[in-house]
């Protein structure tokens, strides 16, 4: 059936800011569906409200609207723009979410909007417990037994058709706190209590526990003609109970008979069929009983998924593209395969290699959270490799990660608790698998332990006895086939110095004399049967090379690898806009990135895609295969920038601002030095080695002070310390100092303005890009602050002030492409705090808010082009308010205090856009899910530094008619300047008390700045309960000030929602 | 063990050997199906053929006693990029190399299949040798060159069997009937039909799903005489697949002439091959055949696509068929001929393996349009 000519205006929802369970893959997958649907003619309208995506780009849709996936904006928008249909099925469950609330509201009836790819129906039975559960009974597939319950009796009589082991899992808890697994009546009777009591509902779901079931996933595509096919079998390395977004997966399927896997597609098929997904990608989750086969359907996505980005990079088959084209009528066999380009999609991708995907989680974030894994997902990112072998892949996976190399496991570790590690799903427990794998435990053993496939662990067994066989070597008797097969299972260059006893330039250099270097193979989803027309390549050790390198001028991009906090779809934005720029200016593009969820691993994003690690050995062979004219490192964060110095040593030629400058703008002696020549000011600060050095420092510039590990991301392990006992603390737990990586002092600015500027640079001309005013105070770590564009009380003087340094130090430090500096505004004195001569977080937020391309522009700039030729002024200006607002994981780590700190703890950021202050961060609230009441009662609570600001911040909230409640100090205090104030009990004064107060939603906003120096039992109580009945937390006063603007806008106007592509013009225009 | 593949143009690979000590030649093919190398093993059309797997990893699941195809081993040889050295899958009960000892099949791995994949794809399939008998080089390359060339070549009546046979599935009752499990549509069995079976090299999985669907089935060799068939009072005959030329078939093309005015026909693979000679077309080989089980094929009566499991070097010409001739599938990816039938007759055919065994289900409703015209011939009587 060729495309539907009824349809003329499409709108595509995105799913929003990065979070945990919803990253990049929906920038994928929302960005190829925008191209797909652009390319067939239609007129694309786009809502996404978070701005460092691809997808929000002004060029790739008609109408691009950064505002709030909010159903009232949504609604605003589609009824200005009378679109002919929305496809929700690219951006997660936010869009899918929306459109169902939208249809039920009668918004897409009443105007005539057709929801595309899946129906209303389809997405309910899919999303909905009980209706998939009939759905599933009445095609004969089981799922497991299970019901929701609300008291002890009730549960009670569910037991026996549930039966133990059975998964207790309370209603709307952050993180499934309060349940657990039960394997008899006396620890169900407990635990089902617990649960109760911990709901905010009362209610908690009784499930059989198939914990230790192989787990699968098989991705499906299925057409308006009914044509069904499957993309790609997906093995869970961790069994059932391990959430499949924290489990290291596998594809394809690895331990399935062709007997088995065929049942499970034919039962893949009833339930797309079932569930009615009319076109489009859908995901299903499968349980298997490894001692029988019994098979269970866990799950359904009726959309594409963070699986589906992983099966499509796993396959080259892109399900999102082919997807938005199956949205619009087309069929299978009319969609042509990018690859082969003669054979058509209706077909089922075959593999000729194994893929790993490992997750990376980030606990060390949150200290105090529970680093288990079960059934809610806490990784923050995702590295995929691609190997002949299993054993190839998995080794490259981990070195993706940029984790340690081997597998050490901490010194001391008995029996027991090595069992308890092993049987506990960790972050870390593939080490401690490897580490008894290394001390003789079994395969049987650690099945029983594990519940992980034998096959899986006799390839890790595998593994660890090459690891014994390698160490027994030295490089002189290693020889070249052994060498050849060592490089065959997967082990780095590095790994192999390490047990060897030798350097790793010197493992290369053998490498190399003997002849064992890699080559290249394409991934063209059938196996070899056709010929591939699309150099999408990774790395083996085996005969034949496959890259087929041109001679064209060309350029490499090194990506940012997995995602983590601190580094994320900002950098992979950044090198995606690189590869289009260059490609656009005639040059071949190379893309090196292992990040599966990404736009850049887009075989159709560059002219070349490398899917390998990041890492020196691997970029090296990349380009000595390629022989670029120029390597970029500057785009991807810190992965790339970590190995500058090696690759600018090996002779690899690096473009834009030279490493050196890089370097010498992280050292913080050399750089020291330069600010005095340059005569800017810096806070006091000093570098340290041991306990005695870093007191002395601290001694010398005055507490409080600010510390942190040099060469880090994302403020890891940054605190601020107040006294020494703290400063001793930290230096002897939380950090490891070295004379290579000192740890920094920097005195502490307190109260101090931040502010972030971005510029371009040719190494002539200085282009201030946009200068950022920071909500949040200094002391919060820039990417946890929401971020103002243009700054709203910075003074003429420090403005032209933070000019000046920006051009000086650009110039400085021959700064080729893109700058960022922070600086802080101290007692009327600006100080830089930081300059990162490199793409930073908010290129795209500024990018978008100026309408200026800055990374394509920088990346012009590396290759010889100048600032005049992009006709820019001195200085970009936007005409409105545009603000950043970043989103935060904690409601997925329970126990951990919300509040912002030095440590970078974000996820994911929204923009939101207005013509006034307190409009554009209501705008950024509502994108970011804070919804701001226009009354009620406001707890307020701040410690003894802002208590000067209480009586202002409590007169504007009684101004708009709210009531005040506080403690008796608050109440005291506001009393004190006449304003009225009910008084509530603390946690332990009294009750009813203030988590009461919350818990009975008397409460509308918390305002609750932290206590001092350590936050206390009772303000962690106050902040945890407003989190989990969703009121809106304020832990900073200039958050609480920001807010207060914010809510007089939403009480004095509505909401206006325009396209990005309209501010342009009308800025152009004034 | 060392071992070493030689193709007739002098490529060679070195690699590990595994399984039987031995020295075979034959045409080499490769396989695109990521799961199934029991069933491919077990596959009397590879017969003549050693394979190559282009899923690296062979051998996890071990092997079992249900999902053999037939009797025994077929293919000469079996190249594999990694021999899975433990076994895991709760039906399994030995491993790879087990299991080719055991039939004294050789088999090759740590070599780069994919290089020789793209080597077969780019200058057809050719013969080849592989031995793990400490060969020389050169020999291997003579004997590979001194293989049978598969043109003109009858293997058919070499694999097929002895006797006729009634049809009783062993392993009836085992995991997973397949007719069942693609949820077959009951109401059109009948236990009253006769299906002779012709036997050029056939699967159990094409009799399981015809007994499933109720058919009584009587095997015969690929030489009966077609009175001796109709003798025995089918309602309809079926071909099976099988390996080899389909051109050399002289007898059995005439058999079936005779047959296709009389019963309803449904063949498969060698089958269907043999069933566009005997309405008159032309087969010729194909430059590296179809072998996987993701082969997307439109059936142009219904417009529907079905992924399918395919085995064969040989096809049908399009062009060749007579007037009373149709065709009714076509591969999607090269657009050769992948079903026909009568325009008059209740006698067509498909290329492919509506069986699967492996691969994909998508066909398999053809049993059940086969059984149905059974029953529409039978009311007619």
């Amino acid at each position: 059936m060729p495309k539907r000519t009824d349809l003329h205006k499409i709108m595509i929802l995105g799913s929003g800011p990065i979070v945990i369970g919803q990253a990049c893959e929906f920038d994928y997958s929302g960005t190829q569906a925008c191209k797909a649907l652009r390319s067939e003619g239609f007129e694309t309208i786009l809502v996404n409200s978070n701005p460092a995506t691809i997808m929000t780009d002004p060029e790739l849709a008609d109408r691009t609207y950064i505002e709030p996936l909010t159903v009232e904006c949504v609604r605003a928008i589609i009824e200005r723009e009378r679109p002919d249909a929305v496809l929700p099925t690219v951006g997660g469950q936010t869009a899918l979410n929306l459109a169902v609330a939208l249809a039920e509201d009668g918004t897409l009836d009443r105007l005539g909007v057709e929801l595309i790819g899946a129906k209303l129906d389809a997405i309910k039975v899919a999303e909905d417990r009980l209706l998939f559960k009939h759905a599933m009974e009445e095609i004969g597939l089981a799922m497991p037994r299970s019901g929701y319950v609300g008291s002890l009796d009730e549960a009670r009589a569910l037991i026996g058709v549930v039966g133990y082991p059975t998964i207790i899992r309370p209603s709307f808890t952050l993180g499934g706190t309060g349940g657990g697994i039960a394997f008899n009546g006396e620890e169900f009777d407990e635990i089902v209590l617990r649960a109760l009591d911990a709901s905010p509902t009362h209610e908690t779901l009784i499930e059989q526990s198939i914990i230790g079931w192989k787990e699968y996933e098989l991705e499906l595509m299925r057409d308006v003609s009914d044509n069904v096919v499957i993309i790609c079998s997906i093995e869970n390395f961790d069994p059932m109970g391990v959430h499949t977004g924290d489990s290291i997966t596998v594809a394809p399927a690895q331990t399935l008979t062709d007997r088995e896997y065929q049942v499970m597609r034919d039962a893949a098929i009833k339930v797309i069929r079932k569930v009615g997904v009319e076109t489009g990608g859908s995901n299903i989750q499968f349980a298997l009983n490894p001692s029988n086969g019994d098979l269970m359907v866990i799950e359904m996505n009726p959309r594409v998924s963070r699986s589906s980005a992983l099966a499509s990079k796993a396959t080259g088959f892109p399900i999102a593209k082919i997807a938005a084209k199956l949205s619009v009528g087309y069929t299978l066999d009319e969609i042509p395969n990018d690859i082969t380009r003669k054979t058509p999609a209706s077909f089922e991708p075959t593999i000729d290699y194994c893929v790993v995907k490992i997750p990376k989680w980030a606990f060390e974030k949150f200290p105090n959270s529970d680093a288990t894994l079960g059934t809610q997902m806490k990784s923050v990112g995702e590295a995929m490799a691609i190997g002949r072998t299993f054993k190839e892949a998995f080794q490259k996976g981990l070195r993706s990660l940029e984790s340690r190399s081997g597998f050490r496991v901490p010194d001391g570790l008995d029996d027991a608790e090595l069992r308890r590690r092993l049987t506990v799903p960790s972050a870390e427990r593939v080490y401690f698998v490897m580490h008894a794998l290394e001390r003789g435990y079994s395969i049987d053993e650690l099945h029983e332990l594990t519940r992980i496939d034998p096959w899986f662990l006799d390839n890790l067994l595998q593994i660890a006895e090459c690891e014994k066989e390698i160490a027994k070597l030295t490089l002189r008797t290693i020889g070249p086939g052994r060498l050849k097969r060592f490089k065959q299972m997967g082990f780095s260059d590095q790994r192999i110095a390490q047990l060897t006893g030798a350097a790793e330039a010197e493992v290369r250099a053998l490498r190399k004399s003997l002849g064992v270097s890699p080559v290249y193979k394409r991934v063209d989803t059938c196996g070899a049967e056709f010929e591939s027309h699309t150099p999408y390549l990774y790395s083996t050790y085996e005969d034949e090379d496959e890259a087929d390198s041109s001679d064209r001028k060309k350029i490499i991009i090194l990506g940012s690898g997995p995602n983590r906090i601190g580094q994320g779809i900002e950098f992979d934005y950044c090198c995606c806009h690189a590869a289009f720029a260059l490609k656009e200016a005639g040059y071949e593009t190379i893309m090196v990135n292992c990040n599966p969820e990404t736009v850049s691993t887009d075989y159709d994003t560059s002219d070349r895609l490398y899917f390998e690690p990041i890492t020196f050995e691997d970029v090296m062979e990349i380009v000595e295969h390629e022989q670029p004219q120029g390597v970029i490192v500057q785009f991807g964060g810190q992965t790339p920038l970590n190995l500058a110095m090696r690759l600018l040593a090996a002779g690899v030629p690096i473009i834009g601002t030279s490493p050196e400058s890089i370097d010498l703008a992280e050292d913080r002696k050399r750089f020291g030095k330069l600010l005095r020549e340059l005569d800017i000011p810096q806070p006091p600060n000093g570098a340290a080695i041991s306990i005695e050095e870093a007191r002395a420092v601290a001694i010398g510039i005055g507490y409080p002070v600010l510390v942190r590990p040099s060469y880090v991301l994302g403020g890891r392990a940054m605190q601020i310390v107040y006294d020494e006992s703290t400063l001793n603390n930290y230096m002897t737990y939380a950090v490891e100092a070295s004379p290579e990586h000192p740890v920094l002092i920097d005195s502490f600015l307190e109260d101090a303005d931040e502010i972030d500027v971005d510029a371009l640079a040719d190494g002539d001309r200085v282009v201030i890009a946009g200068i950022q005013q920071h909500i949040e105070e200094a002391g919060i770590h820039s990417g946890d602050s929401s971020c103002v564009l243009p700054p709203f009380s910075i003074s003429r003087d420090h403005l032209d002030a933070m000019r000046r340094y920006t051009r000086e130090l650009a110039k400085a430090l021959n700064v080729i492409g893109l700058m960022n500096i922070q600086f802080a505004i101290s007692q009327g004195r600006v100080y830089v705090l930081e300059v990162n001569p490199r793409a930073s977080r908010t290129v795209p937020f500024v990018s978008k808010a100026t309408g200026h391309p800055l990374a394509k522009i920088a990346s012009l700039l590396m290759v010889g082009h100048k600032l005049s030729q992009f006709n820019l002024p001195d200085e970009l200006t936007v005409d409105r308010f545009y603000i950043k607002s970043p989103v935060f994981p904690f409601v997925k780590f329970p126990g951990v205090d919300p509040i912002l700190g030095p440590e970078m703890r974000s996820t994911g950021e929204v923009m939101g856009i207005a013509e006034a202050f307190g409009g554009a961060f209501l705008k950024a609230q509502l994108g970011a899910g804070t919804r701001l009441p226009r009354e009620g009662a406001v707890f307020i609570s701040v410690n003894d530094q802002d208590k000067r600001s209480l009586i202002d911040l409590g007169q504007s909230l009684l101004d708009m008619g709210f009531t005040l409640v506080g403690t008796r100090g608050t109440q005291r205090r506001l009393a004190a300047g006449n304003l009225p104030c009910d008084f509530v009990y603390k946690v332990n004064e009294g009750r009813p008390n203030i988590v009461d107060l919350i818990k009975s939603k008397k409460i509308d906003l918390v305002i609750n700045t932290p206590l001092g120096r350590a936050s206390f039992y009772d303000e962690r109580a106050i902040r945890r309960a407003a989190m989990q009945y969703s009121i809106p937390c304020i832990t900073t006063l200039t958050g609480a000030a920001a807010a207060v603007a914010a809510i007089r806008s939403l009480r004095e106007e509505d909401i206006q929602v325009r396209s990005l592509q309209e501010y342009h013009a009308q800025a152009a225009a004034r | 063990m060392e071992a070493i593949l030689a193709l007739e143009d002098g490529r060679v690979w070195r690699g590990q050997g595994f399984g039987a000590k031995a020295e075979v030649a034959g045409e080499v093919v490769f396989n695109t199906s990521m799961t199934g190398y029991q069933e491919i093993l077990t596959d009397p059309s590879y017969s003549g053929q050693i394979i190559t797997m282009t899923y690296p990893l062979i051998g996890n699941y071990g092997l079992n006693n249900e999902d053999a195809e037939s009797r025994t081993v077929f293919a000469e040889g079996f190249i594999v990029r990694e021999v899975s050295r433990t076994v895991s899958n709760w039906r399994a009960n030995e491993s790879l190399d087990q299991y080719l000892t055991r039939h004294g099949v050789p088999g090759i791995s740590e070599i780069d299949t994919r290089s020789l994949v793209r080597h077969i794809r780019e200058r057809g399939s050719m013969r080849g040798c592989l031995s793990t008998e400490d060969t020389a080089e050169e020999a291997v390359v003579t004997r590979a060159r001194n293989a049978p060339q598969m043109v003109g070549l009858d293997l058919a009546s070499s694999v097929t069997c002895k006797e006729p046979y009634v049809w009783r599935d062993a392993q009836a009752e085992a995991y997973g009937s397949p007719t069942l499990l693609h949820g077959a549509d009951l109401s059109v069995t009948s236990r009253m039909l006769h299906v002779v079976a012709y036997d050029f090299g056939l699967k159990r999985n094409s009799l399981r799903n015809m007994a499933a669907l109720g058919c009584r089935i009587t095997v015969v060799p690929a030489h009966t005489t077609a009175e001796r068939v109709i003798a025995l009072k089918p309602d309809g005959v079926w071909l099976s697949n099988g390996p080899g030329d389909p051109e050399p078939l002289k007898s059995v093309i005439e058999n079936l002439k005779i047959l296709c005015e009389r019963f309803p026909v449904f063949g498969i693979c060698l089958g269907h091959q043999l069933m566009g000679l005997a309405l008159g077309g032309k087969t010729y080989k194909l430059p590296f055949g179809h072998h996987g089980g993701n082969q997307p094929v439109k059936d142009l009566t219904t417009g529907r696509i079905e992924i399918t499991a395919q085995n064969h070097g040989f096809a049908v010409d399009a062009d060749s068929l007579p007037a009373d001739c149709e065709v009714t599938h076509l591969n999607l990816n090269d657009g050769t001929v992948e079903g026909l039938r009568h325009r008059t007759l209740p006698v067509y055919s498909v290329q492919y393996h509506p069986e699967a065994g492996p691969g994909p289900h998508d066909a398999a409703h053809l049993f059940e349009r086969f059984v149905t015209a059974m029953k529409a011939a039978k009311k007619t009587k």
